[in-house]
């Protein structure tokens, strides 16, 4: 059964496309077929562990062994990868049949059904591997494939420049995650999880120089693994690939940019926690990062206008939550997090497309509004979707969301407190943007002039049906699963697949404490709903009485023009003078050009002496002899 | 062994090239091609036979033969271990493709043009399958010749330039190998390498020949300063030429490094690893930057090929297993690598005849089966985990960063700048628009073209997901070339 959930999707990638000309949707029938059936499995085999708590590795074969460098392919199944391997495959399955209502029109939509099955199994090879080379391979295995999606519709330019720049960003963190993985080889000498896991008490006394600074091992080996999660998982300053990758198809955008590929980076440090556990330092880091992340983006994401970026920005800012919980030592609240968020954000994101399916391909959200009427389920669903993100009570956003501001509460700390008071000060602007788009959406005048109100239709059920069982997911899943993710006896659920080096605390957490955030996400409603929709005068004022600030946060605290200016134009040019300069200036010009102009020089004044005429010849040798004669009448 | 089975495999190419020669081709008559063609295949067998019957639990020189030639001075001595015999599959798997890719290619003197490609592979497995100083200096530099007349004849508009170049970059480093050889038997009386390998060159020469040998070796890698003839005669040279070119003739200064300078001179390599490793990350940083800017194909894979060869330097004079193993897998992955882009580039060359990068764009809406193969070998080049392109560099990398952390970073930074000129000349090429009208008149690749790149393409692929083959060919090779490298470290003080 652990073969079939990893290698189905492969199977039904390859077999989809190959046979896309026998039957109309051949290749949409068996890719989602063949990614559901992997789904069901998945629910087993997660059921089954919760039940006889009883897991497995399977070796499938050597990979590499190079001295002690040893990597096999293998399907690690444990508590932690099955949690994965259901988000992925349930998520995966829906976005499939999803695509199938929504890509109809697109002639090439048996490639991109393939691309989906390629990616889903590339994200589940990652989430099983028992070591960190198979690791790394799924890693860029859905670098790749979020890299085709991207630019799935490769004639538009943009799309091609998202594509590009969502595979370098990506690689640049995957520098990091390089590093990480030969510094562990280094000092380990092994690359595989257990192994390495278990000697991690024995080094945490290492300290080396590096750059001049002494570091202790575990703690450079952690940020440097963290550098690798930062670019997948789309964290402030490796961020601006995300947004742009919004250029790919909608149902792309919730599977990967959503619910699974993002999620890997803090997949990866809740994987390695018992290296995280034994660095504050590390560990500090990732609560920054993720602290900045969160406030940063939910920012950002209050004056963008574009639906799906909107969205992706807030995929950003919940990222930025999810490794905060871990670096506040709340791992399972952070996988407890990306459990959920899978849930309600992809559910926002395939109503977005059913949005803009409606609009004909609009997404500026000052072009939509008012059509809830036209619209019904899917205003009720993304109803459903922006109530789960905002955290209110009871729906799956709530239980999640609030646990990791707890956990960061309980952590004592004054990094934990500034960190929960962040939390909490970014669920309310979370709350607010999520309000914003879903009534600039849904209600208020209709203010599209392309499109007569009348031409807006709901989208099909083949669309629809995943978007309620994601619905059915984003408000059960929290109250369901709080349990055995979070509760008193979570220890018993993850059993040695994460790691706390203390125990958790469980303290009584103040009563206030607990009603500020659910107070707020609810207030948030009506001040959204009158300043977005009832009198929009009072914000306008206020953009153009603060003209740098709405710009500042419009162009995304202008990270992607720093990074032209700094990177980009200097590398190219860089590459140009190496090129005309070195190259060709240089060691041409001096090296075998140079050589050869000389000895073309030195050849023609030689023969200027050849002139052909006998009294020149003679008078040389007269020269030469008188020299002679002198030279040997001196000895 | 009483079969000479390595100067057959060595001179059945030869062989079958004066059979070309004498027979009556007429001009419009493929049978040149299919004699060579079978010739070629029939070596490839051959050497494959040689690699199943290989002895790989030894490091030992196997299938060994030795005939005096010149008395008392030179013997023609031949002999394979793990680490040559995989070098002479990729040189006699490459040749029957540049074979085929002819049969598009080269419209005129086809006949000369196959006697040249078979003589030349003679010579290159004469210096994998060498055990003599001299004789392996005859063939390394013999090769020079019919790759210079494949340049110089069959060659772009600027061809005499660059075959100048070229020849005049490796003739400089070869004059001093020779230098060296020569100095060596004045040493020790003997031009055999197994026992040059015994006696053991003293400390105060090892540096001298080590810098003789590295001249040559630098220029043929080629390495950074003196890399710049590649890009010209690749740029000039026909398509099967620059095949050949980047697959074999680049590997034969890799192999020249692990063959000679190392085992012979561990003393020397030791001391200028440091040169070595300078030279390497600016290869690598500095031509993925000129690649990034290249406005033509050709010239853009003629630098990534300098930029991997550097991983190649950079593993070798680690001295680690990971380090030398990735080296060896990286300069076979890309062989095939490199080899199936230069191919790619033919392909539509053949078509436009333009190598310019701006003549293209969009081609993905007309050749789709081409721009499936295109990207899966951009992917392969960017070092794509599950492409052979991938494992090399990793363990070139962690090979390195045991030896030198700042220099491994570096060089591991390299490979951001190498998905950057690939995805970047992918989208130029294969996505976007189309704007040249002449574009929509192509047609896909043929059924020649798919066989060539789709072989080449498995192989990628097989070898970035089950690589065993190869690391356990090599295996007691190198650990054989590690343990005496260490022990001549050791043993400095006695000396």
């Amino acid at each position: 059964m652990e073969y079939a959930i990893i290698f189905l999707p492969l199977l039904g990638s390859i077999l989809g496309y190959l046979g896309r000309k026998l039957v109309k949707y051949f290749a949409e029938i068996t890719t989602s077929l063949f990614v559901s059936l992997s789904a069901i499995f998945s629910i087993i085999l997660f059921w089954k562990g919760l039940q006889t708590e009883e897991y497995g590795n399977y070796k499938i074969f050597e990979w590499i062994s190079s001295g002690n460098f040893v990597a096999n392919w293998s399907i690690n199944i444990d508590p932690l990868s099955s949690v994965m391997l259901l988000v992925v495959t349930f998520v995966s399955a829906l976005v499939h049949i999803y695509s199938i209502g929504y890509m109809s029109h697109d002639p090439h939509k048996p490639r991109f059904m393939s691309y989906l099955s390629l990616f889903t199994f590339s994200m589940l090879v990652l989430v099983v591997s028992d070591n960190f080379l198979q690791l790394f391979f799924g890693w860029e295995g859905v670098g790749l494939c979020s890299y085709l999606l991207i630019g799935f519709w490769y004639k538009k330019e943009s799309a091609n420049n998202a594509a590009i720049k969502a595979f370098i960003v990506n690689r640049v963190g995957d520098f990091g995650l390089a590093i990480g993985i030969f510094l562990i080889f280094f000092y380990f000498g092994t690359i595989n999880f257990q192994e390495v896991f278990d000697a991690a008490p024995k080094f945490i006394e290492n300290k080396l120089l590096f750059f001049g600074f002494e570091s202790s091992l575990i703690t450079l080996i952690c940020i440097f693994l963290f550098i690798g999660a930062m670019g997948k998982s789309a964290q402030f300053l490796l961020h601006t690939w995300l947004p742009d990758a919004m250029e790919g198809p909608t149902p792309v955008s919730a599977l990967i940019h959503a619910a699974t590929m993002v999620t890997a980076g803090v997949f990866l440090v809740v994987r390695c926690s018992p290296l995280f556990e034994y660095s504050v330092t590390a560990l500090n880091l990732v609560t920054v990062v993720g602290m900045i992340t969160a406030i940063f983006a939910a920012s950002v994401a209050l004056v963008q206008n574009d639906i799906k970026k909107i969205v992706a920005y807030s995929t950003c800012s919940q990222l930025g939550y999810m490794f905060f919980a871990t670096g506040v030592g709340a791992y399972h609240v952070a996988m407890f997090h990306l459990f959920t968020h899978a849930f309600f954000k992809a559910l926002l994101f395939l109503g977005s497309g059913s949005v803009i399916h409606a609009f004909k391909d609009e997404q500026d959200i000052r072009n939509m509004g008012g059509i809830r009427k036209k619209l019904p389920y899917t205003y009720a669903l993304m109803l459903i979707g922006t109530l789960a993100l905002t955290g209110f009570p009871f729906l799956s956003g709530f239980y999640s969301k609030d646990a990791i501001i707890e956990f960061a509460y309980l952590r004592g700390s004054s990094l934990g407190n500034y960190a929960a008071s962040i939390g909490i000060f970014t669920a309310f602007l979370t709350s607010i943007y999520s309000w914003r788009l879903f009534f600039k959406t849904f209600h208020g005048s209709y203010n599209n002039k392309n499109i007569p109100i009348n031409e807006t239709h709901e989208s099909p059920f083949v669309m629809l049906a995943p978007l309620l069982l994601l619905a059915i997911g984003a408000i059960f899943s929290g109250y369901l699963f709080k349990e055995t993710f979070i509760g008193h006896h979570s220890n018993d659920f993850w059993q040695a697949s994460i790691f706390f080096l203390s125990e958790i605390k469980h303290d009584p957490i103040p009563i206030w404490f607990l009603f500020l955030t659910p107070t707020l996400v609810v207030i948030s409603i009506p001040i959204s709903y009158y300043y977005f929709i009832y009198n929009t005068k009072i914000l306008d004022d206020f953009k153009k009485t603060n003209h740098p600030l709405y710009y500042f946060l419009l162009n995304k605290w202008y990270i992607d023009e720093l990074y032209e200016k700094l990177f980009v134009f200097p590398l190219k040019k860089i590459g140009s003078f190496f090129w005309k300069q070195g190259d060709l200036g240089f060691i041409d010009r001096f090296g075998p050009d140079g050589i050869s102009k000389l000895i073309k020089k030195l050849s023609n004044k030689a023969g200027l002496f050849q002139t052909g005429f006998i009294y020149d010849y003679a008078f040389a040798m007269l020269i030469g002899l008188s020299v002679l004669l002198t030279y040997l009448i001196l000895n | 062994m009483n079969f000479p089975i390595l100067t057959t495999l060595i001179f059945l190419p030869l062989v079958s090239s004066i059979f070309i020669f004498l027979s009556k081709v007429q001009k419009n008559d493929n049978s040149a091609i299919y004699i060579s063609l079978f010739s070629s295949l029939a070596t490839f067998t051959l050497s494959l036979f040689v690699w199943f019957s290989l002895d790989l639990s030894s490091s030992d020189f196997q299938f060994l033969e030795e005939k005096s030639w010149i008395n008392d001075f030179i013997k023609f001595k031949l002999g394979v271990d793990g680490i040559s015999i995989l070098f002479i599959v990729l040189t006699t798997f490459i040749t029957p493709i540049c074979i085929i890719s002819c049969v598009n290619s080269v419209k005129t003197r086809v006949k000369e043009f196959l006697i040249a490609i078979l003589i030349l592979e003679t010579f290159m497995l004469g210096v994998f399958c060498s055990l003599d100083l001299v004789v392996f200096y005859l063939f390394f530099e013999a090769g020079l010749i019919p790759m210079f007349l494949i340049i110089g004849v069959w060659g772009g508009p600027k061809r005499v330039y660059s075959a100048f170049k070229f020849f005049l970059f490796t003739l400089l480093g070869s004059v001093l190998m020779l230098a060296a050889i020569i100095f060596i038997y004045w040493l020790t009386g003997t031009t055999d390498i197994t026992q040059i390998y015994e006696i053991k060159i003293p400390k105060e020469y090892q540096n001298i020949l080590w810098l003789a040998f590295f001249s040559s070796f630098a220029v043929k890698m080629p390495m950074w300063p003196v890399h710049t003839w590649l890009p010209d005669a690749h740029v000039e040279a026909p398509t099967a030429g620059s095949v050949i070119l980047a697959a074999i003739l680049l590997k034969m200064a890799g192999y020249g490094f692990l063959r000679f300078s190392l085992p012979m001179f561990p003393l020397a390599s030791e001391y200028f690893t440091p040169l070595i490793f300078t030279l390497s990350i600016i290869a690598i940083i500095y031509t993925s930057l000129v690649a990034l800017m290249q406005e033509d194909m050709k010239k853009l894979i003629a630098y990534s090929s300098v930029a991997h060869m550097g991983y190649v330097t950079l593993g070798i004079f680690t001295f680690t297993k990971q380090g030398i193993e990735g080296s060896i897998f990286q300069m076979i992955s890309h062989g095939l690598i490199s080899a199936a882009l230069f191919l790619c580039v033919g392909v539509v060359y053949d078509r436009l005849h333009s190598r310019m990068i701006s003549t293209y764009g969009g081609l993905v809406n007309y050749l789709p089966k081409y721009s499936f193969l295109f990207i899966l070998f951009a992917l392969a080049g960017l070092g794509l985990p599950g492409t052979s392109g991938f494992l090399g560099e990793f363990l070139v990398l962690t090979g390195a960063f045991q030896k030198n952390y700042l220099i491994a970073m570096v060089a591991t930074f390299g490979v951001v700048l190498g998905a950057a000129y690939m995805l970047w000349l992918s989208k130029r090429v294969i996505f976007g628009n189309t704007n040249n009208s002449e574009i929509k008149t192509l047609k896909d690749v043929n059924k020649l073209e798919t066989l060539m790149l789709v072989s080449l393409g498995l192989l990628v692929i097989y070898f970035g997901f089950y690589p065993v083959p190869l690391i356990d060919t090599v295996n007691f090779s190198v650990d054989n070339l590690i343990n005496n490298y260490e022990l001549a470290i050791k043993s400095k003080g006695l000396n």
